[in-house]
Order: structure tokens, then C-alpha cells, then sequence
């Protein structure tokens, strides 16, 4: 049992400090756009609701946001089982153990336009290992003109930088399970598909959890990778959430319009985070 | 059955490793050789791209600036966090469930949404173009996964051990700093781990509050394009010179990251 002491409150201050200065002064600033019509400094009218009327309307915004949730649809879909795969698949002991882990964490590691870079180069068909292989096999794909080679690639992209991160954390799951269940699953002859499902998957819950709500809201804001991959092209196909508002905010130079879609966007993430949140902390509060 | 985990182990592993094996042959290439046609490894190996990096003063500024603000970042991080992850598992106190949550919206926080008004508040306190300014603005999403992740590795120490200190008669700071932090040693480190990965991954904030004198090495790789083209070679380079700190500081913590992955609560 934790103990009742609001002196606590001290040891939180300094995280309390920085994080307002970083986050609650920006947002303030938001809002603050997002209410208003500005011309130039001195220059600025209160407009109330109308940005946010007029954003909820933009078809571009509906389009990005529709594209944003097939994605990290998609990306969820993927990855989290091939995550459970490969975390199963792991050397239990042994060399293999620290090498895979090491080897599983590198795409981890690498910075995100780095991330881009790489499949840039790799895709296309002349100096690109995939893109080239693909194009002899006779297909035809090229991801700067094709929209749906450029989607895929952009999927497989995301796989490849972030499978591991699912793979990990089912990993340390998975390590967390006494041998006597598996003693005790051998003694039941019960089959493979049995373990997982009754020893395995339940105890991989929590981790879970906490894959699909980080893979979520780090795809959900995915900007640098396709960025760098097609630049939101060809035309709008790769073009997400945080690409839109980055146009918006610093090349149209928008600032009301922008504002109000930051916050729209912000709500979108807190609410859809808020639901696994719970789910996480009840089934810490219930251990 | 182990046979058959092998093999999709080794897919897997061979599916991660062939994008970096490209760049790393690329890196080694010269750029007639990268557009002249596919080799599948170097016909004349050079080490002219990691020559560029290393003698061009903009390549490696830019290097150690990025250097720089992530090790900053680090160190406020975890200087912030530890007393904070240490009042979130041992105490209950007004309101902190709230803000343990509204910490962790800043998580989720899309960096595209702060660009402007870190821009903006950065300039007026006039630390635009700085490093500590890159290091503040990463805070926003290191600070609280770095609370998130001690916070599990801290609530795993039985209470008990703080009890006998205080009946040993240690003051706080002194139990805090001699006992409590060796205790959680492994969970320091992963946590210095991933506050130095997402920071040192990270491109929209450090090239949004950088022009000249603290530009990161992310933010000088996308200005590889010259009246020429793309210099492949030197790009390819880059990408692996930013790949190398993070796999030094892996090593260090290889026995402990994947219970840091799960943020130290499986």
C-alpha cells in the first residue's frame, strides 16, 4: 500500500516545471491561434469558432485523417502479430540471446530520416537492392509515381523500423513466465497452440498493451519517414495527419487554420490513448 | 518445432539487416559506381564519403551538435525524472493519477502541433539555434517516458528496503542517493537508453529550432542535394555515422533493454 503524503508534490516539481514550460506555454499559444484571425503582429480579430467549423469541412483534412487511421490500421495489423511471431521464435539461451537482441534493435536506432533514406535508396529500380529485383521479376513498381507502390512501401517501411520494438516487448512478456507452467503444460500433453493460447497470450497482455498504445500513437503522428520516403506523394497518397499540418502551419503560413487542426488532432490521439490507458492502469489497479 | 523458429528468426533478422547492409555497401561506393549500375557489394571499396564527414567542418559540427543536445537532454531528463518516478511509486498524493496521465499526453503529443510556438517561445527567450533549446523541447516527450519507465523499475524494489533505512536513521537525500539509486542501476541506464534513442532519432523539432551554429547532423543530411544531385555516397555515409552511437550505447545496456521496452513493468 502506497502512502497517503502530499509532500510528494515537491520531488514532482521539477518534472512539473519543465514539462509546463515545454508543453503548457506552446499550447497556450495554440489556443490562442486558434481563436483568432491574424494579419500581423498588431493586426488580429477574434473569430471564435470559425476556424474549427471551417477545418471540420476541409475535405483535405478528412481525407488525411481517413488515410492516418487505414494506416495505422494497417500498421497495427502487421505488426503487432509478427511481433508475437518473432518474440516467440527468440533463442530461449545461449549467444543467440544478446546477438538477436542487439540485431532486433537496430532499425530501433536508426535515426527517422535516416529511416527514409535508406528505403529511398533501397526501392529504386536503379541503384536499389528491392526496387531493382522487384522490377526484373516483371513487375512494374515504382513508389515516386505509383500511388500504391508508394503506399506499400511506406507500410513496409514502418514494419521494418518498428516490428521490433512489438518483438521486445512480447519478449520481456514472454521471459517473465515461470518454467514450472511449461513443466506443468508438458505433464497436460497440451498442444503448442494451447500453450500460447492459454499460457503464453494472457501473460503477454499487459506488454501488449503497451505495444499497441505506443505503435499506435507514434504512427498516428508519423511525419519524417514518408516525408523523406515520397514527400506525401505521388500527389496526396502518402500524405498523413502531421504532414498536412506542417504544410498548413509553415508553408501556407495558416496560423489559425493550422491551430484549430492541432488541437482536433491533439484530441483525436488523447482520446483514442485514453481508452487503452484505462484499460492498462484497471488491470494494474485489480494485480 | 526449434527448427522451424530458427528459420523464422533468421527471415526476420535477414528482412532487418538487408536495408542496413545496402546503406553500409552504398556508404563504401563511389558515387560513379552507386549510379553506374547494381553491384551487390563494392567493386573498388573507398572510404572517400566518410572522408567528406570527417574533415568538412559543416558534417562534423553538426555531428557533435547532435551530440550535444542529446546528451544534455539525458542528463535534465533523468535529473527531472528520478525524484519524480520515485514519488509516483511510493506515494499517494493529491492529484496524481491526474498528473501522472497529463504527463504522458505530452507523449503523445505530435511534434508537428509545437512547432510554431516552440519556435516561437524559443526565440523569445532567446535561446533559438542553441542546443539547450533542441534539449528543453526534446524534454517534452522524454521527461514523461523517462518517469513512465522508472516508475516501473522503481515500484518493483520492495518498500520494506526504504523502511530499514529510515530506521537506520538515513535522511532521504542519503537514502536516496546511496541506497535507493544502485538498487535500480539497470533501470537508469535503460532509461538513458531511450531517452538518447528518441532524441537522437528525432528530425521536425531539432531542424525547426536550429538554423546555423547548433544544426544536427539529421537536419545537414537532408541538405545533401546540390546543383549535382544527390551525393548518394556522402548521404549513405551519414546514415551510417548516425547509426553508430546508438549501437555503442545498446551494448551497454543489452542484458536489461527488453524489460526496458516494457518500461520495466512485466
Amino acid at each position: 500500500m502506497k502512502i497517503r503524503d502530499n509532500r510528494a508534490w515537491w520531488l514532482v516539481l521539477p518534472v512539473f516545471v519543465l514539462v509546463a514550460f515545454s508543453a503548457i506555454i506552446p499550447m497556450m499559444t495554440v489556443v490562442n491561434y486558434s481563436v483568432q484571425d491574424i494579419f500581423d503582429p498588431s493586426t488580429r480579430y477574434f473569430v471564435g469558432t470559425e476556424w474549427y467549423r471551417e477545418i471540420l469541412a476541409d475535405p483535405r483534412l478528412r481525407d488525411s485523417l481517413l488515410r492516418q487511421f487505414l494506416y495505422s490500421a494497417c500498421v497495427l495489423a502487421i505488426e503487432v502479430p509478427l511481433g508475437i511471431v518473432v518474440a516467440l521464435s527468440m533463442p530461449r539461451r545461449g549467444l543467440g540471446v544478446p546477438v538477436s537482441l542487439i540485431l532486433l534493435a537496430l532499425p530501433l536506432l536508426v535515426p527517422w530520416n535516416v529511416v527514409g533514406t535508406i528505403w529511398q535508396i533501397i526501392g529504386r529500380e536503379d541503384i536499389g537492392l528491392y526496387g531493382w529485383l522487384i522490377n526484373h521479376a516483371g513487375i512494374d513498381y515504382n513508389y515516386a509515381s505509383n500511388p500504391r507502390d508508394a503506399w506499400i512501401t511506406v507500410l513496409v517501411m514502418d514494419v521494418w523500423h518498428w516490428t521490433s520494438l512489438v518483438a521486445l516487448l512480447c519478449y520481456s512478456g514472454l521471459r517473465s513466465i515461470p518454467d514450472v507452467y511449461y513443466q506443468a503444460a508438458r505433464i497436460d500433453r497440451a498442444s503448442n497452440w494451447a500453450v500460447f493460447r492459454y499460457i503464453q497470450l494472457p501473460k503477454l497482455k499487459n506488454v501488449l498493451l503497451i505495444a499497441v498504445m505506443l505503435r499506435f500513437m507514434d504512427s498516428f503522428m508519423i511525419y519524417t519517414e514518408p516525408f523523406v520516403l515520397t514527400g506525401g506523394g505521388p500527389g496526396t497518397a502518402t500524405t498523413f495527419l502531421s504532414q498536412t499540418l506542417t504544410q498548413m502551419a509553415l508553408g501556407q503560413f495558416d496560423l489559425g487554420r493550422a491551430a484549430a487542426f492541432s488541437l482536433i488532432y491533439f484530441l483525436i490521439i488523447l482520446l483514442v490513448t485514453w481508452v487503452f490507458y484505462t484499460a492498462m492502469t484497471h488491470r494494474d489497479d485489480m494485480r | 518445432m526449434t527448427l522451424r523458429k530458427s528459420l523464422v528468426m533468421l527471415l526476420y533478422l535477414l528482412f532487418v539487416l538487408v536495408p542496413i547492409y545496402w546503406l553500409v555497401n552504398m556508404s563504401l561506393k563511389s558515387n560513379r559506381e552507386i549510379l553506374g549500375g547494381l553491384t551487390l557489394w563494392p567493386t573498388a571499396p573507398t572510404l572517400d564519403n566518410y572522408r567528406v564527414i570527417f574533415t568538412e567542418p559543416s558534417w562534423y559540427t553538426s555531428y557533435l551538435n547532435s551530440l550535444t543536445y542529446v546528451s544534455m537532454n539525458v542528463v535534465i531528463s533523468l535529473l527531472v525524472a528520478l525524484p519524480a518516478a520515485y514519488a509516483f511509486s511510493r506515494f499517494r498524493f493529491l492529484g496524481d493519477k491526474h498528473m501522472f496521465f497529463w504527463l504522458l499526453t505530452n507523449r503523445m503529443a505530435p511534434p508537428a502541433v509545437f512547432l510554431l510556438p516552440f519556435f516561437q517561445l524559443y526565440s523569445a527567450v532567446g535561446l533559438f539555434d542553441t542546443p539547450i533549446a533542441v534539449a528543453l523541447a526534446h524534454c517534452l516527450f522524454n521527461v514523461p517516458l523517462a518517469v513512465w519507465i522508472l516508475e516501473g523499475f522503481m515500484s518493483s524494489v520492495p518498500k520494506e528496503i526504504d523502511e530499514t533505512a529510515y530506521i537506520d536513521g538515513y535522511t532521504f537525500p542519503k537514502f536516496f542517493v546511496r541506497i535507493f539509486l544502485p538498487m535500480i542501476r539497470p533501470g537508469i541506464g535503460v532509461t538513458a537508453f531511450f531517452c538518447f534513442m528518441f532524441s537522437w532519432v528525432e528530425l521536425l523539432l531539432a531542424r525547426t529550432l536550429t538554423s546555423v551554429d547548433a544544426k544536427p547532423i539529421v537536419a545537414q543530411m537532408t541538405r545533401t542535394v546540390s546543383a549535382a544531385g544527390i551525393d548518394w555516397g556522402v548521404l549513405a555515409a551519414a546514415g551510417v555515422v548516425a547509426l553508430l552511437p546508438g549501437v555503442a550505447v545498446i551494448y551497454f545496456v543489452r542484458n536489461h533493454v527488453a524489460k526496458g521496452f516494457a518500461l520495466g513493468r512485466v
